[in-house]
């Protein structure tokens, strides 16, 4: 399953989610602020909040099974390898990869993204090629490109979208030309909550012949996703974003692109033999894995997995179609209140502007209810700039979020006008 | 947790409202542009100098409340003292909104000591320093471009 779920919102075909229930897992909501209120964590697409198992998983990890992996011939190395390692074959199930070796553990999707620009499409660039991205791209899905493109002499170009936050693809046939070496779209938009068909996109620079890396960062959390069944070349996550600990992330690629691609990085464990004369390296995905990686991360992230994968995914969609036509709804309702970002097919992130309010004096004043709200450019300056808006407030929801708290956004909203007066 | 109030003081509301000195100025000898990236907050500063005083000034562009009424109180201020002065109140606000231990001086201040609520909000001193920063920038070179980042 790719696309979004078809969320059910009539009558008797609504599937029972009990957000009690899987919020009683993360203890960092159970908190209140200083009088009393509860938090209401609306900074999802930012970072999410971790579940006891993840909790859990890791401080198992430290107090129990902490060695460094991989050749080390005791019990408790072949432990932690076996933890590490058993995390990869996690991680490719969840994603649908067909083989354990495409799944690199990185940093985060930012790595992630970096590796390829570097390792891939830069030994491919010349004068005069051409790296797309789209025009809601994360900034971390354009710098990269923009780097290699600027040393090679490439040139980086960009697939329009609409006012509704909708990426033009009528245009892409024409931006998909000869020239074009690779093409990076993000699958879910961070600021704007757009779902893209990624599908139909790889399906089509397929047929040009040019790879496609999926950033799959905000896509994750919300959707169940099969890179196989999307076709991509490579996909991105990071850790973070899909209630695991910070710091570990996976750049899915295909194997004959990674057994092609020389090391990212040089250092330990990315090794065959190292002479000064001559080093071979590892096979894929060891080769990109230099020195030590975050064991422990990667146990997290796997714990986290685990987790979204034992939800029951047809209410968690339900839960958060209906978080987000609720949100909409109770947002467009304030006077003054536009909401940046309309696309048909959107994720729970409900992005907006408050006439005579700046997005900053919004997020603070929200922030006095307990209501935690990015404000900013939200690392997507260039969509801001088409937009036309310097910033926005951004609630974006997960799954363990409650209509509760949509009504604690709606009220703090209303009252910024009043209190700036 | 710090008071919503001692933020958004009726003295910066007002200049948020109502920014004094807004626009470009005719005879600039001096302007800067200031952004705080991260937040999309933007201004631009024009001075005119004569003999070492402030003889006009104007800003331009868009910002938060603070930011904005920090422009507004800080045109006000400025305004006919000799640039070493506004140089003065600028270190004298600077300190003001960094250190939550720095002694507040109102007499050296005036009404610039309404920002002193900003203190407790760390998020939110870029936007009320960004003016003087750019003003900063806009006497010491004439021309020029800043940024809190």
């Amino acid at each position: 399953m790719t696309g979004p779920r078809q969320a059910r919102l009539g009558g008797h075909s609504r599937v029972a989610f009990d957000v009690g229930r899987v919020r009683a897992d993360f203890p960092l909501l159970q908190q209140t602020i200083a009088d009393g209120r509860p938090l209401v964590y609306l900074d999802n697409a930012a970072t999410t909040q971790k579940p006891r198992q993840v909790i859990d998983a890791i401080s198992r990890f430290y107090s129990e099974d902490n060695a460094n992996i991989h050749r080390g011939v005791y019990d408790l190395c072949e432990r932690a390898t076996r933890l590490y390692e058993g995390a990869r074959f996690t991680a490719q199930r969840f994603l649908g990869a067909a083989d354990a070796r495409e799944i690199v553990f990185v940093r985060g999707t930012t790595e992630a993204v970096n590796l390829v620009a570097y390792s891939f499409c830069r030994p491919r660039l010349h004068p005069g090629d051409e790296v797309v991205v789209s025009a809601m791209e994360h900034h971390s899905n354009i710098v990269p490109w923009q780097l290699v493109c600027e040393e090679r002499g490439a040139r980086l170009r960009v697939v329009p979208m609409n006012g509704r936050g909708e990426l033009v693809l009528e245009a892409l046939p024409d931006l998909l030309g000869p020239r074009t070496r690779m093409l990076a779209v993000t699958h879910v938009s961070n600021a704007l909550g757009t779902v893209n068909p990624v599908k139909e996109i790889v399906a089509l620079a397929r047929t040009r012949g040019v790879p496609v890396l999926v950033d799959g960062a905000q896509a994750l959390p919300h959707l169940r996703v099969d890179v196989q069944d999307i076709g991509c070349d490579f996909y991105a996550v990071s850790g973070h974003k899909v209630f695991g600990p910070t710091g570990v992330g996976v750049l899915y690629g295909r194997l004959p692109h990674l057994e092609a691609m020389p090391p990212y990085q040089g250092g330990g464990d990315m090794i065959r033999s190292v002479s000064f004369e001559k080093t071979t390296f590892a096979a894929p995905p060891a080769r990109f894995e230099a020195g030590t990686p975050n064991i422990a991360g990667a146990v997290g992230f796997a714990a986290a997995l685990e987790y979204l994968d034992a939800l029951d995914w047809d209410a968690v969609t339900v839960h958060e179609a209906e978080l987000l036509a609720h949100a909409t709804q109770a947002l467009s309702a304030i006077p003054g209140v536009r909401i940046i970002g309309t696309a048909a097919e959107k994720v729970a992130v409900v992005s907006f502007v408050l006439e005579g309010a700046h997005a900053h004096d919004v997020g603070t004043i929200a922030d006095e209810d307990g209501v935690a709200l990015r404000t900013g450019h939200h690392c997507a300056q260039p969509a801001m700039d088409f937009l036309g808006v310097p910033a926005t407030a951004r609630a974006s929801f997960a799954f363990y979020n409650t209509h509760a708290e949509v009504e604690a956004l709606a009220a703090a909203v209303s009252r910024v006008r009043e209190v700036l007066g | 947790m710090a008071e919503l109030r001692d933020l958004y003081q009726q003295v910066i509301l007002d200049h948020n409202r109502n920014p004094r000195h807004r626009g470009r100025i005719a005879d600039a000898t001096g302007q800067a542009t200031g952004d705080n990236p991260l937040c999309g907050d933007r201004i631009t500063v024009f001075v005119e100098v004569e003999d070492g005083v402030i003889r006009d000034i104007g800003f331009e562009g868009s910002g938060c409340a603070i930011s904005t009424a920090s422009a507004s109180l800080m045109t006000s201020a400025v305004l006919g003292t000799t640039t070493e002065q506004a140089e003065r109140l600028f270190q004298a606000f600077h300190s003001m909104v960094v250190d939550p231990a720095a002694p507040v001086d109102p007499k050296a201040l005036g009404k610039l000591a309404v920002f002193a609520g900003v203190r407790g909000f760390p998020a939110r001193v870029k936007c009320a320093n960004l003016a003087w920063h750019t003003l900063h920038a806009a006497l010491g070179s004439g021309a020029g471009s800043v940024s809190t980042e």
